[in-house]
C-alpha cells in the first residue's frame, strides 16, 4: 500500500498520564480515515503529533515516507489541518482570512487571491467575502476553516471533528464538499464523535480508547463483527427471555432495565425472537456503528 | 520538532499584524502625536518655571528640551510591551491564532520572532511621529526623524522581548498588571526620564543604570539633544544583549507553553 501516513507503536506520555499508549495504523492514498473514540481516548493528542504540533515520546510517524521529526517543515507545507477549536482570525475579512494565511505557506499574493475566492465559491462562501469573522455563523465559520486548511492545495487533510456543534443542514453540506473532496484524490485522516458521519464518510476506522486501539475496519465489516445485522432492544426483560438468551448463546447487553440483542444477518432465531420476545416496549432496527462504539467502549459517561 | 529552524518566513507573521494594523491605525496613530503635547503642556508649562535649567552630560538644557527624547524613549517601550503582552497574550490564549500558525510551514521561532519584529516595528512608527511633533515646537533635532529609527527598532526588540517572555509565564490577562507595576512604571518614573540619573546618589544611579529604558533614554538623548552622560558604545551593547537574552526567553517560555 502507498501509506500516506504510517504510525508505528507511537506513544505520548504527559506527566503522569500515557494519552497514546502503543498506537499503529497506516492510512493509503486516496483513503478516507477515521480515528473514533470517546473523550479523552487520545484522538486529538494522536493527531496533533501527526502534523508536527507535538513531539511524540515514543514510536514514529511518517508523512508522505517521511519522518515528521526531520522533515515537519516540507510535511506542513502538504498538509492541511482544521483545527476543533476556531483558529480563524476574528480581526480579519473572510477573504483577507485566506490570504494570510496562504502567506504562511509561501503563496504568492496572486496566486492566494485565486485560490482563495475558488474555495469560497466551492464552500459557498462568496457573498460573505468582505464580512468579518465574528458575522459568520457557526457552519459557514466551519466551512470557512475548511477552506482555508486547502488553500495550500494539500494531499492530506487532518480533521478534527469537524462538524461538532453544527446544525444537521450545515453538517449535511460539509459531508457533501468532503465526499466532492474525495472525487479529487485527496486522503483524509478525521476524528468524530458521530458514528453517522464514520459511517458515511470513511473508508476505513479505528475505534481507540485510553489510547490504544480497540479495533480497525471498514464501518460495514465492523458492524457485521461486533453488532450483528440488527439490534433488538426490549424493555423491562422477563426471566424466560433472559434464560433464552442465554441457552441460545446470543451476543448481548444486559443492562438490567433494558436487553439489547445483536442479531447476525439471516440467524434461524430471528423468527422467534421477533413472535415470542418482541412485543411492547420493543424495538427492532439495523445495527449501527454506535452499537459497535458503544460495545467496544461501553455505556458509562467518561467526564 | 515544530521548532529549531529560522528563516525569513517570520515576515509572514509580521504580515499578518500589519494587515490587522490597517483596521485600527487611525486610533493608534491618536496617541504618539498627541500623547508628547500632553507631556509638553504639563511638565513644560507647568513645571520648567520653578524647575530652571537642567546640567546634562556638561551642559544646560531647558526642561522640555530635556525630557522630550525621555517621552521617545517611553513611547519605544510601551509601544513594544504592550503590543507582545496584552495583544499577543490574546492572540495567543484566545484567538489561538498561533495554534492556526503551527498547522503551517512555519516554525515556533519564526511565529515569536514575528511577534517581537512587529512589535517593535510599532515602536518605530510611534517613535518617528512623536518625534515629528516634537521637532515642530523645536524640542528635538529634526533629522532625529529618520535617525531615531535603528535606536527605536533596537528598543523596540528588547522591550517587545522581555514582553513575550512574560506572556509567555503569564496564566491570565489580568496578570500583566503586575510587571506594568513593578517593573514599566518604575522605570518610567526613575531611568532619566524626568531628571538626570547623574544627580542621584551613587547607589540609586547604579540601579537606574541597570534599567533598559535608561540606556534607550540615553541613546535618544544623544541622538535628538546631542548629549548623554553614558557612553552610547556601553548603551547600545548593553541592548542588543538585553534583546537577544530576551528573545531566547521568550521563544524557549512559548515552547514551554504551547508545544504539547
Amino acid at each position: 500500500m502507498d501509506a500516506v501516513v504510517h504510525v508505528e507503536n507511537l506513544v505520548k506520555r504527559f506527566r503522569d498520564v500515557t494519552a497514546v499508549d502503543g498506537m499503529s495504523f497506516a492510512v493509503g492514498r486516496g483513503e478516507f480515515f477515521g480515528l473514533l473514540g470517546p473523550n479523552g481516548a487520545g484522538k486529538s493528542t494522536t493527531i496533533r503529533m501527526l502534523y508536527g504540533f507535538s513531539p511524540p515520546s515514543a514510536g514514529s510517524v511518517r508523512v508522505f515516507g517521511l519522518d515528521i521529526r526531520t522533515h515537519w517543515r516540507t510535511i506542513k507545507a502538504r498538509i492541511g489541518v482544521c483545527h476543533q477549536e476556531n483558529t480563524l482570525d476574528p480581526d480579519l475579512t473572510v477573504e483577507e482570512n485566506l490570504w494570510v494565511f496562504a502567506g504562511y505557506f509561501g503563496l504568492p499574493l496572486a496566486v492566494a487571491k485565486d485560490r482563495a475566492s475558488e474555495l469560497l465559491d466551492f464552500f459557498a462562501l462568496s457573498h460573505k467575502r468582505r464580512s468579518k469573522v465574528a458575522d459568520l455563523s457557526g457552519g459557514m465559520a466551519r466551512r470557512l476553516i475548511l477552506a482555508r486548511a486547502l488553500i495550500n492545495r494539500p494531499e492530506l487533510l487532518i480533521l478534527d471533528e469537524p462538524t461538532t456543534g453544527l446544525d444537521p443542514q450545515s453538517r449535511h453540506l460539509l459531508w457533501d464538499k468532503l465526499e466532492s473532496l474525495r472525487a479529487d484524490g485527496i486522503t483524509v485522516l478525521l476524528t468524530t464523535h458521530y458514528m453517522e458521519e464514520a459511517a458515511r464518510l470513511c473508508d476505513r476506522l479505528v475505534i481507540m480508547d485510553h489510547g490504544k486501539i480497540l479495533v480497525e475496519g471498514a464501518p460495514e465489516a465492523l458492524i457485521a463483527r461486533h453488532a450483528g445485522a440488527h439490534v433488538l432492544e426490549i424493555g423491562g426483560p422477563s426471566r424466560e427471555l433472559r434464560d433464552y438468551v442465554r441457552t441460545e448463546g446470543l451476543s448481548h447487553d444486559d443492562l438490567g432495565d433494558r436487553l439489547i440483542l445483536y442479531v447476525p444477518e439471516g440467524s434461524p432465531l430471528t423468527e422467534t425472537l421477533r413472535t415470542r420476545f418482541c412485543m411492547e416496549r420493543c424495538t427492532w432496527r439495523r445495527s449501527t456503528l454506535e452499537d459497535v462504539f458503544l460495545r467496544l467502549t461501553g455505556r458509562e459517561l467518561r467526564e | 520538532m515544530t521548532g529549531g529552524a529560522v528563516s525569513w518566513r517570520f515576515l509572514k507573521v509580521w504580515r499578518r499584524n500589519l494587515w490587522t494594523y490597517r483596521r485600527i491605525w487611525k486610533v493608534s496613530f491618536l496617541t504618539p502625536l498627541l500623547e508628547p503635547l500632553f507631556f509638553v503642556a504639563a511638565f513644560g508649562l507647568g513645571l520648567s518655571g520653578f524647575i530652571g535649567e537642567v546640567p546634562y552630560g556638561g551642559r544646560h538644557f531647558d526642561y522640555p528640551t530635556f525630557i522630550a527624547p525621555g517621552l521617545v524613549a517611553t513611547a519605544m517601550m510601551n509601544n513594544a510591551f504592550f503590543e507582545t503582552t496584552y495583544a499577543s497574550f490574546v492572540r495567543m490564549y484566545y484567538q489561538k491564532t498561533f495554534d492556526g500558525m503551527l498547522a503551517t510551514p512555519l516554525s515556533l521561532e519564526e511565529i515569536m520572532i514575528g511577534e517581537i519584529a512587529w512589535a517593535a516595528t510599532k515602536s518605530v512608527v510611534a517613535a518617528c511621529l512623536m518625534s515629528g511633533v516634537l521637532a515642530v515646537l523645536g524640542l528635538v533635532k529634526p533629522w532625529s526623524i529618520v535617525a531615531i529609527v535603528p535606536t527605536a527598532f533596537l528598543g523596540g526588540v528588547a522591550f517587545g522581548a522581555v514582553g513575550l517572555w512574560i506572556t509567555g509565564l503569564t496564566p491570565h490577562i489580568e496578570m500583566f498588571n503586575l510587571p506594568v507595576f513593578l517593573l514599566v512604571t518604575p522605570m518610567f518614573l526613575f531611568s532619566g526620564t524626568f531628571f538626570p540619573v547623574s544627580t542621584l546618589p551613587a547607589w540609586a544611579g547604579a540601579a537606574a543604570r541597570a534599567f533598559p529604558l535608561y540606556h534607550l533614554v540615553e541613546l535618544c538623548r544623544r541622538m535628538q539633544m546631542g548629549a548623554g552622560e553614558y557612553p552610547a558604545w556601553g548603551s547600545a551593547a548593553y541592548l542588543v544583549v538585553f534583546a537577544a537574552l530576551f528573545t531566547v526567553f521568550a521563544v524557549r517560555a512559548m515552547k514551554r507553553r504551547l508545544i504539547r
